[in-house]
């Protein structure tokens, strides 16, 4: 009985202490202090203001929230492109080859941000590329692509091999059989590494950190970092995170309603 | 027959993967509209003889001719011939219909045509009802006839059919066989159908290819090659068989377990060693010893549901494999008879082992790139010098342990020729080593091979 009520508590005090500096900012979303931890009665005051900056177009705040999300779209999308071609031609590799590429994958992964960041820097000083938009997307494509090819090859693993040859057989040129066959299969593959791809851009300092240049070009985390740097949190960074985290609680939700769903079908057919 | 029945015609066709070569200058013909069948054990190459055929690979040498066009650089989507794999390889995304149409799809054929051949392949194979059913759903056999519905939609001039019932149990395949049999009749086109099961080629063939090791055994009807085996490998791939050392006395009279037997074969010369093939229903067993040619008594008695295996210890020492529909007492002393067409007489492939060594001193020779002590040559070679030697099947010795060898090797095919082992030996260097042994071994195990100095011969 005792153990069964430590083995419960040990569970929701992990709970707690993992969830209880979200819900304090959620929490102190609702009042106008300047300073977290200070009550001054409840307002939706600054989720106006917060919604009210957008308006004018002026809020640097809003404007780093546009383009982290515009960065992280680019990202994914040109990273899941890569990544699923590199995944099929990875696959059709024999024995050492594929090992070493795999190995070769598997680094940027493991490397740590702030020397991918640095070494993307004076790579793009290099070359004499121009920081900025572009060249934080090049960045972020480079540590996102290895995570969709992680995610596809075991699908291309799964899939029949016999399956492109079918198509081949039935009358499919190359590029029909992939795009007709193929390429179907590897649809959740590609949509987890995709989403795997646009969370790692989001929440990225130390790459874009290096290569966003000097034109002032500013994410959600380096936007944070610099205010913070200035002296106290703008306050309303507190709605602003309320809503981004509420937006993930709903979004896992719905992928994992929807793959019980899934499950549940193909237990049915069996 | 002329050549104009050929539909497609093989030409000195050979293929390695790495330095594995898993066809060797393969020729064949085949007739328009026959049920032609590769057969053979794995690794024999029949599956890449179909990939070829199918164009999913490319030969390293020779050409595949059909309809009298080079198809041999051809892609797969060009070539007028359908595949129905091993794993049925249907697309899991789409549907039963869109599977069947898939092909019809991309060759744009119009959409009321399109739903008329699917409907009628799929009632063809008895899946009329499952149109909209997910491929996931439907049971093995049911996919394998969605895959053959998919291949034939496209109207084919050949299917090509790569073990397709090897994933079906028992007595699904029984039913698929005579299926097949039956679309094939219906369908009028030609067949060619990959399979390692030797029943289902005898039953389903018109013509049977048996392929060992890259290479073309033997092109026959079943009948033919089931009576006529042209070696011993087909001989005992193919149904149950007694194979035993023989000597051809002259035409017509072959010497076996002892005794001589009048056969209907001639021209293997006089004293020629041979090998001969009985069958087991072709031994004529009787509980008397009157008008039999030589006798023995039984040593096991099997019912086998239509026909009693029985085991017979011979006069001479041989023990054979008789199928009788009559049981017989262990023990007893029975007579036997063989009839003269029922001896399948076969040139032997080689009657000792014969390889090149390298001479390394007067008494020491290198073969197979380990040193073995030989009688002295008489100083007759110098060190370097290659010179060809001969050892006889019984005379080389296996040891358990690997280490108590010279050389080792690993057992790779035993052939019981009634009163000893005949065994294959692959050597570590990948060269073949032909054992006569009254040893009993596994295949797969690994031997320790030693030879006696005064049996290794100079024979040039």
């Amino acid at each position: 009985m005792i153990r069964k009520f430590i083995a419960k508590a040990y569970i929701w005090i992990l709970l707690v202490i993992l969830y209880a500096p979200i819900a304090l900012i959620a929490i102190f979303s609702f009042t106008e202090s300047k300073v977290l931890g200070n009550w001054t009665g409840f307002s939706l005051g600054l989720y106006r203001n917060l919604a009210n900056s957008g308006m004018d177009g002026g809020s640097s705040l809003l404007s780093a929230v546009e383009n982290t999300l515009v960065i992280a779209l680019a990202a994914a999308v040109f990273s899941t492109v890569l990544g699923t071609v590199a995944a099929i031609g990875m696959y059709y590799l024999r024995g050492g080859k594929r090992k070493v590429i795999n190995f070769m994958n598997n680094i940027p992964m493991l490397n740590p941000d702030i020397i991918t960041g640095v070494s993307l820097f004076l790579l793009f000083i290099f070359i004499h590329l121009t920081q900025g938009y572009v060249s934080v997307i090049l960045a972020h494509i480079t540590f996102c692509t290895p995570y969709v090819v992680l995610s596809v090859l075991p699908k291309m693993g799964q899939m029949n091999p016999n399956i492109y040859e079918a198509a081949r057989d039935l009358g499919a040129t190359q590029i029909q059989a992939m795009r007709k066959v193929v390429l179907p299969q590897l649809v959740p593959g590609m949509v987890s590494g995709f989403i795997l791809a646009f969370t790692m851009s989001l929440d990225d300092f130390a790459v874009t950190f290096f290569t966003r240049g000097t034109i002032g070009l500013d994410t959600l985390s380096t936007y944070i970092y610099t205010d913070a740097r200035k002296g106290g949190l703008t306050p309303e960074l507190r709605p602003l995170m309320t809503l981004i985290f509420i937006a993930i609680l709903i979004l896992l939700i719905i992928i994992n309603v929807r793959e019980q769903k899934l499950a549940q079908k193909s237990e049915l057919k069996k | 027959m002329g050549k104009d029945n050929h539909i497609i015609e093989i030409n000195h066709l050979s293929k390695s993967y790495g330095d594995v070569d898993v066809l060797k200058d393969i020729n064949l013909y085949i007739n328009k509209g026959e049920f032609i069948t590769f057969l053979g054990p794995s690794g024999c190459g029949k599956t890449t003889l179909l990939r070829l055929i199918g164009g999913f690979a490319h030969p390293d040498e020779g050409s595949i001719i059909m309809d009298g066009k080079d198809i041999t650089t051809v892609p797969p989507h060009l070539r007028p011939l359908n595949t129905v794999f091993q794993k049925y390889a249907l697309f899991p995304h789409l549907d039963v219909y869109d599977n069947v149409a898939f092909g019809l799809k991309l060759n744009n054929v119009p959409q009321d045509e399109i739903d008329k051949r699917v409907r009628k392949m799929l009632k063809m194979v008895s899946m009329a009802d499952y149109e909209d059913r997910d491929i996931d759903s439907l049971s093995g056999g049911q996919q394998q006839r969605v895959a053959i519905a998919r291949a034939l939609a496209n109207m084919p001039k050949v299917l090509l059919l790569d073990e397709p019932l090897s994933a079906l149990d028992a007595k699904m395949r029984k039913d698929m066989q005579i299926e097949l049999k039956e679309l094939h009749k219906k369908m009028g086109i030609t067949f060619i159908f990959v399979t390692h099961d030797q029943e289902e080629a005898l039953t389903m063939s018109d013509t049977i290819v048996v392929m060992k090791e890259g290479r073309i055994q033997q092109i026959g009807t079943p009948t033919d090659i089931y009576n006529e085996p042209v070696n011993e490998f087909v001989a005992n791939f193919i149904g149950e068989s007694n194979i035993l050392d023989a000597t051809m006395i002259e035409d017509r009279k072959v010497n076996f377990i002892g005794h001589d037997f009048e056969c209907v074969d001639e021209g293997f010369g006089n004293d020629t060693p041979v090998d001969v093939v009985i069958r087991p229903e072709d031994i004529y067993i009787m509980n008397q010893l009157n008008g039999a040619q030589f006798s023995g008594h039984v040593t096991s008695c099997t019912f086998k549901g239509v026909f009693y295996e029985i085991f017979v210890q011979t006069d001479a020492g041989y023990e054979l494999m008789i199928q009788d529909y009559n049981p017989f007492e262990i023990g007893t002393e029975v007579g036997m008879l063989i009839k003269p067409q029922d001896i399948q007489v076969m040139h032997k492939s080689c009657t000792r082992n014969e390889m090149d060594a390298e001479v390394i001193d007067d008494t020491h020779l290198r073969i197979f790139s380990e040193e073995f002590e030989c009688k002295p040559l008489g100083g007759k070679y110098e060190a370097g010098a290659t010179v060809r030697v001969g050892v006889n099947f019984n005379k080389v010795d296996l040891q358990d342990n690997q280490e108590d060898g010279i050389l080792w090797g690993e057992v790779s095919n035993i052939l019981y020729k009634g009163d000893h082992y005949h065994l294959l030996i692959r050597i570590d260097t990948g060269e073949d080593l032909l054992v006569d042994t009254n040893d009993i071994w596994d295949k797969g195990d690994l031997v320790g091979i030693k030879i006696a100095p005064k049996d290794i011969k100079i024979i040039g």
